[in-house]
């Protein structure tokens, strides 16, 4: 035994438990993820129980079971619950109970011992409102005007059919509600800026002016009609509605202009269930986020994180690599390029914050805030550059992966053998007809290696972008149907700012809780994804390498 | 070559284009990659830049003279400005009031307090600053209030529409009508005077000829209109005489505690918030024996009482609360002396400055907070008898016992920073003691900001040691194993989940560790602890067990693949763990261990702590470690672990005495970048801790970083502000910081490769 312990033998079992625990949390934190974000949209079933409350009268409970804990009987007693028990532990779950309109709170922890036999009636049904969150309980009948329709086993094939009717309506409300007036509203606003800015420079004339005014007319007549239109279709939707009852046995009235969507999720088959599943998962990816984003989609905050990845490599790539070039290519090789090399190096090492806090201050502020006052006296006092927006963000994300995409572009041309250059120069072309032509060539799946790891850094990195121009929740895309289409000013949603924001900010953290792990999962996903590619791109390169240098 | 090259460049045709054409190439890349790297220095130079106007001395011009017309047979007794510092006022004592340009001094406009017939003014009262109350005290025991008002009008430019002409009209205004209010009833003058005013009511301190003290007290109602004032005295009482003559009179602005000066060298503290009931507080001798008090002011707000001496000494006191919840008038710091014995302190209207004067025409001013003396100034002339801020503090105006009027711009925009303030201990008012604090911002206006940035720092070290405490264990050895032992199939897996634990987002780290691994361990905390003790155990226990089984399994599996056995081990103990926490928690810590923690040991426990923050934090800086430290070790020349092993020695032996002994700049090396890495991490350690700024090293409780810090604060601070440049301040630490630590690291490894290469 003293020999085995001298020999080392532990010591290396130590170690290889290290690389073991490294392993286990990161797969244990992938699998978190998975788990959590991708269970979400699948039908749980809906519990009917009894709840004893503290005053010793039973309660019905109807909910979704959505976690179980083990948990001291004393943190119990204490948070006023009245448990007569001579254990030290006992478990409670976490029950979804919904109707957020009618009890304030739809989550609530509630202790085993408490609860009466679970049962899981057919007929419960699940409801997904635009607000206010689910809605459980017993559908009692289907109404038209005020007057019931269908009752008992008739109401749901009833709801159904009156569903779809409902849904179509609604869409169409919303597609006049975000295109159609949203596009009013902005010629409205490019009006108003126009007429300020004659006004600045004293050409507002009385044709002009009239001009305007005949323009503004037209479009207020638009708005007039849609607002109309609008109101029209409101008054559609709101013809039917359903009744049905909650847990404590009141009946509640919906109309079906709030209802997005209606389950039975205890008698649904598997089929059902996937099928479900398949079409809440396409709205996460292509909705807008609703309910202070605990709720819907996350496509506003996809579209931003793409579009401000693709501003940042499009500007990242040619200075990345320009700088690249000369530092390997033309710089005289001495003390002072290694000291600007090993700088360019650390850069990378510098906190993100410390760009967010520079891109506020240089590119806001300093350049933004001289933008505004060169380009843009009309919109005075509102900024337009001068606040914080997508083209900044993408600068500083750019700033912040310079370093990344340098030492990857040095990397690729210090590897490209000597023998191609020597070749190249030796059969008559220029340096630049060398480079061009041969070692950039060569050397591009390095300078792919590095702008793709630069792409997963900016998609990652959130700390400098909460201060240049991401923000919880923005009214419009970047890009849109509205001249100039391409709005760089704006301020913009991102994936990892989203996480941030609706697990730490929000008011509802258990309502928006599988939606922060959903999003995550979609991060890391997008972030592996290139990570991986990045590897594999690397790895041909060297071997295409080892291939050039045996030639 | 260079010589073939211009012969070439000078021919022309095709090779000339393409000459041509090779030159632009080369000046393109040159530029761009010169610009790329300039714009990259910008970052240090811009922050640097932003932040240099914190460490700048505070400048203050030349007092220079204002013709201002003397008064003929009055003397002056307050003087002021408006905000735009375009107009000075100055009041004589009679009622006579100048509004001048203070450019020139001109007069422009003339008025007379309309004091009642053949009543003299027998002294003047300025209340608060920012409210602009002032009042004199008449000869028949009446008061009479009246405040200096400046209206601003804007005015379109007719020749740029783009501009506006502003202008400003001074007036007087009287909030309380023109008919003086009676103080006292015996109708005796008012020799001294001290008074406070808002729309609900004034408060009035009054000694009368005959050397009472009085406390008056005003309610006013205005009409629907809002045109007339109707005022009554609601009360009005006689204070309990004080030892010796009274020097000075000085009321609160919220019209809550008033201090008498008296007998040369006491303070009294009377209550007056009950105007029914004022008491006496207490009666503190503020100097010792044989110095007098020559000059006193309360700062803006408020709480401190600023008194200068006879020897030329200026003190701060202001109430503290002492274990009894009792309030006592404390000496909190003294500012550095003046050569004669002080004639005045003026204070400046919304931060805890104050200008100073001594009868030898020295002016100085100073700032309280960072007990620092910004400016030191002469006037030049006779001596000052009265100061004036302005509003803004960015000029002063003041008056010499000859009667001249002289003004000075000032430049003190950051006067709260010193390096005490920022790195030491600092009395704040209304605070027990001293103490480190960071506190940006508040509700109300009489706020002292405090920037104190050692518990950000505290905090910022504390991150990164809990981190370090994780990471350094587990990324080191993991490298020595993944470096020396492991199989290169095992490799090809463990190399590629290392680098995309690099590639998380931190945000999903932070994101984890605050709403489920914090809540986690606060439910399991004696799980978690136990597991991490014993885990390492397990790790011997089974490399024992693996060493008793028969040697032809151990063959057959090979070396090389020990992490990969141990996998299913730790799953079985991190769970075996957890679920013996309960039953343990139920046996020793009555059922609940975090309050076991808080109750039994009396460590403050918070739900988002250390542990997590450590153990998350570690998790982001583990693979940073882990690829230089096993690059280190991997490239150790073959040749020398050949020859250890060749003289006899175990794997690891070899593996200890000559590898790592090779390796360990190398080592030492990545642990300094995964340092630099846990200090300006951000998204962890604000979704994970609780973000507030104590100082202890416990396990159990948060902190709040640097980096957290200017993620919370950054959006909403005020751009050029104190806090502003402070937070620029802090990043500018951290690039520094991790700059610094980064290049040491890199010309360490460089070291090492040459000494490799070397061997």
């Amino acid at each position: 035994m003293r020999d085995w312990f001298k020999g080392g033998e532990p010591w290396i079992w130590m170690t290889a438990g290290a690389v073991a625990l490294s392993l286990v949390s990161v797969y244990a934190v992938l699998w978190m993820t998975a788990a959590q974000g991708l269970g979400h949209w699948w039908p749980k079933p809906l519990v009917e129980t009894t709840l004893t409350e503290a005053d010793g009268s039973v309660k019905r409970l109807i909910g979704e079971l959505r976690d179980k804990e083990e948990i001291s009987l004393h943190r119990l007693r204490e948070s006023g619950y009245d448990i007569k028990s001579d254990d030290q532990f006992t478990s409670r779950y976490l029950v979804k109970q919904g109707n957020r309109d009618v009890y304030g709170v739809d989550f609530k922890w509630v202790p085993t011992p408490l609860l009466g036999e679970f049962q899981y009636p057919r007929d419960v049904i699940s409801i997904e409102r635009h607000e206010w969150g689910s809605f459980f309980g017993h559908l009692k009948a289907v109404k038209e005007n005020g007057q019931v329709v269908a009752e008992g086993n008739a109401a749901w094939p009833e709801l159904e059919k009156r569903l779809a009717r409902s849904n179509k309506l609604f869409d169409e409300i919303l597609s006049i509600e975000k295109h159609d007036i949203g596009k009013v509203n902005y010629n409205l606003e490019r009006l108003r800026l126009k007429q300020r800015k004659l006004e600045l420079q004293g050409g507002l004339t009385e044709a002009a002016q009239a001009e305007i005014d005949q323009e503004r007319q037209i479009h207020e007549t638009e708005f007039a009609r849609l607002q109309a239109r609008l109101d029209g279709l409101r008054a559609q939707n709101a013809r039917d509605s359903l009744t049905a009852e909650i847990q404590d046995g009141q009946v509640i009235e919906i109309p079906f202009g709030k209802i997005a969507d209606v389950i039975k999720p205890n008698d649904m088959s598997v089929v059902q269930k996937i099928s479900h599943y398949l079409q809440k998962l396409s709205e996460f990816i292509v909705d807008d986020p609703r309910e202070a984003n605990t709720e819907g989609g996350i496509f506003p905050a996809i579209f931003g994180t793409v579009m401000m990845v693709l501003l940042m490599s499009a500007m990242v790539t040619p200075l990345g690599i320009m700088a690249a070039v000369y530092m390997r290519e033309y710089a005289k090789q001495g003390p002072l390029i290694q000291i600007i090399r090993i700088s360019v190096n650390n850069l990378a090492g510098v906190p993100s914050i410390v760009y967010g806090v520079f891109g506020l201050g240089f590119f806001v502020y300093f350049l933004g805030g001289n933008i505004d006052a060169l380009f843009f006296p009309e919109a005075h006092p509102a900024p337009v550059f001068g606040s914080p927006g997508i083209l900044w963000s993408s600068l500083t994300l750019a700033l912040l992966t310079l370093p990344v995409v340098i030492v990857a572009t040095e990397e690729g041309l210090s590897r490209v053998p000597r023998s191609i250059r020597e070749g190249s120069l030796a059969l008559g072309a220029t340096k630049a007809e060398t480079l061009w032509r041969t070692v950039l060539p060569i050397a591009s799946p390095a300078m792919m290696t590095g702008l793709i790891l630069a792409v997963a850094r900016a998609a990652g990195e959130v700390a400098p972008l909460m201060l240049v121009g991401v923000v919880k929740l923005a009214p419009s895309l970047p890009l849109d149907g509205n001249f100039p289409f391409l709005h760089l000013e704006r301020k913009f949603m991102h994936l990892g700012f989203h996480i941030y924001d609706v697990g730490f900010q929000s008011p509802n953290v258990e309502a928006a809780r599988p939606l922060v792990f959903a999003t995550s999962l979609l991060l890391v996903i997008i972030i592996i994804v290139l990570n991986m590619f990045a590897i594999r791109l690397r790895n041909r390169l060297r071997e295409r390498m080892r291939g050039l240098e045996s030639v | 070559m260079e010589k073939i090259e211009s012969s070439i460049t000078s021919a022309g045709g095709f090779t000339g284009r393409r000459m041509a054409k090779d030159r632009l190439f080369k000046y393109v890349m040159i530029f761009g990659g010169l610009s790329v790297i300039i714009a990259i220095s910008t970052i240090f130079f811009y922050l640097a830049g932003v932040v240099s106007p914190l460490f700048m001395p505070s400048h203050m011009d030349e007092l220079k003279p204002l013709a201002v017309p003397s008064l003929a047979n009055q003397s002056t007794v307050h003087l002021a400005m408006e905000e735009q510092v375009e107009i000075g006022v100055r009041i004589a004592d009679q009622g006579d009031v100048t509004f001048f340009s203070l450019l020139d001094g001109k007069p422009s406009l003339q008025e007379q307090v309309p004091l009642p017939e053949s009543v003299r003014a027998t002294s003047f009262a300025a209340g608060d600053l920012r409210k602009r109350a002032m009042a004199f005290g008449l000869a028949d025991g009446r008061l009479l209030l009246l405040k200096d008002d400046y209206k601003v009008t804007f005015t379109q430019d007719p020749k740029d529409p783009t501009k506006d002409i502003r202008s400003i009209a001074p007036g007087l205004v009287y909030p309380l009508g023109t008919d003086a209010l009676v103080v006292d009833d015996a109708g005796q003058p008012l020799k001294r005077l001290a008074i406070q005013h808002d729309e609900e009511g004034t408060t009035a301190v009054a000694q009368t000829g005959d050397d009472r003290l009085l406390l008056a007290y005003f309610t006013s109602e205005s009409d629907f209109a809002g045109e007339s004032v109707t005022t009554e005295r609601a009360a009005v009482h006689e204070l309990p005489r004080l030892k010796g003559e009274i020097d000075q009179i000085l009321l609160e602005v919220k019209q809550r505690d008033l201090y008498v000066v008296h007998g040369g060298r006491f303070v009294s503290h009377f209550d007056v918030q009950n105007k029914d009931e004022p008491s006496l507080k207490q009666t503190v001798a503020v100097v010792p024996e044989g110095e007098r008090v020559t000059a006193a002011a309360l700062l803006s707000g408020g709480f401190s009482l600023v008194l200068g001496t006879d020897k030329g000494h200026l003190v701060q006191w202001f109430q503290v609360r002492d274990a009894n919840n009792k309030n006592t008038l404390t000496r909190i710091r003294e500012f550095k002396p003046m050569d004669g014995p002080i004639a005045l302190v003026a204070p400046e209207h919304a931060r805890k400055g104050f200008v100073a004067a001594d009868d030898k025409g020295g002016v100085n001013l100073y700032y309280a907070t960072s007990e620092r003396l910004l400016v030191e100034r002469a006037t030049g002339a006779a001596p000052a008898r009265l100061a004036a801020f302005a509003p803004r503090a960015n000029a002063v105006l003041l008056e010499t016992t000859q009667g001249e009027i002289r003004s000075a711009h000032i430049e003190n925009e950051y006067p709260e920073i010193s390096f005490g303030s920022l790195w030491g201990k600092v009395w704040y008012e209304s605070y027990e003691q001293p103490d480190y604090i960071w506190q940006s911002a508040a509700a109300n206006s009489d706020f002292e900001p405090k920037f104190s940035v050692a518990p950000l720092t505290f905090g910022t070290l504390k991150a990164a040691f809990y981190a370090m405490m994780v990471a350094v264990p587990l990324a080191v050895l993991g490298a020595i194993f993944a470096a020396y032992f492991m199989s290169p199939k095992m490799r090809s897996v463990v190399k590629p989940s290392i680098e995309i634990m690099e590639a998380l987002p931190t945000v999903i780290l932070g994101f984890l560790a605050g709403l489920w691994l914090a809540p986690f361990v606060d439910n399991n905390l004696a799980g978690t602890l136990l597991a991490i003790f014993l885990l390492p155990f397990s790790f011997v226990i089974t490399a024992w067990v693996w060493h008793r089984l028969p040697g032809q399994l151990i063959k057959n599996l090979g070396p090389g693949w020990e992490a990969a056995l141990l996998v299913p081990v730790i799953i079985l103990v991190i769970w075996g763990a957890v679920s013996l926490g309960h039953p343990v928690e139920a046996a020793f810590f009555n059922g609940d261990m975090p309050r076991w923690v808080s109750n039994e040991l009396g460590w403050s426990y918070e739900q988002r702590n250390s542990l997590v923050v450590g153990i998350a934090m570690g998790f982001a800086a583990i693979p940073i470690i882990f690829s230089i430290a096993e690059d280190a070790i991997f490239s150790v020349p073959r040749h020398l672990t050949s020859g250890s092993l060749a003289l006899g020695a175990t794997t690891w032996q070899t593996l200890f005495n000559v590898v790592l002994l090779t390796a360990s700049p190398g080592i030492f090396s990545a642990i300094m970048v995964g340092f630099g890495r846990a200090i300006g991490e951000t998204m962890i350690v604000l979704m994970a801790t609780g973000n507030t700024a104590v100082m202890d090293m416990s396990i159990f409780t948060g902190f709040r970083t640097l980096s957290a810090n200017i993620g919370v604060e950054m959006p909403e601070a005020a751009v050029g502000s104190t806090h502003y440049l402070l937070l620029f301040f802090s990043a500018l630490v951290l690039f520094i910081f991790t700059f610094f630590i980064n290049t040491l690291a890199e010309l360490v490894r460089q070291r090492l490769r040459e000494k490799y290469s070397s061997l």
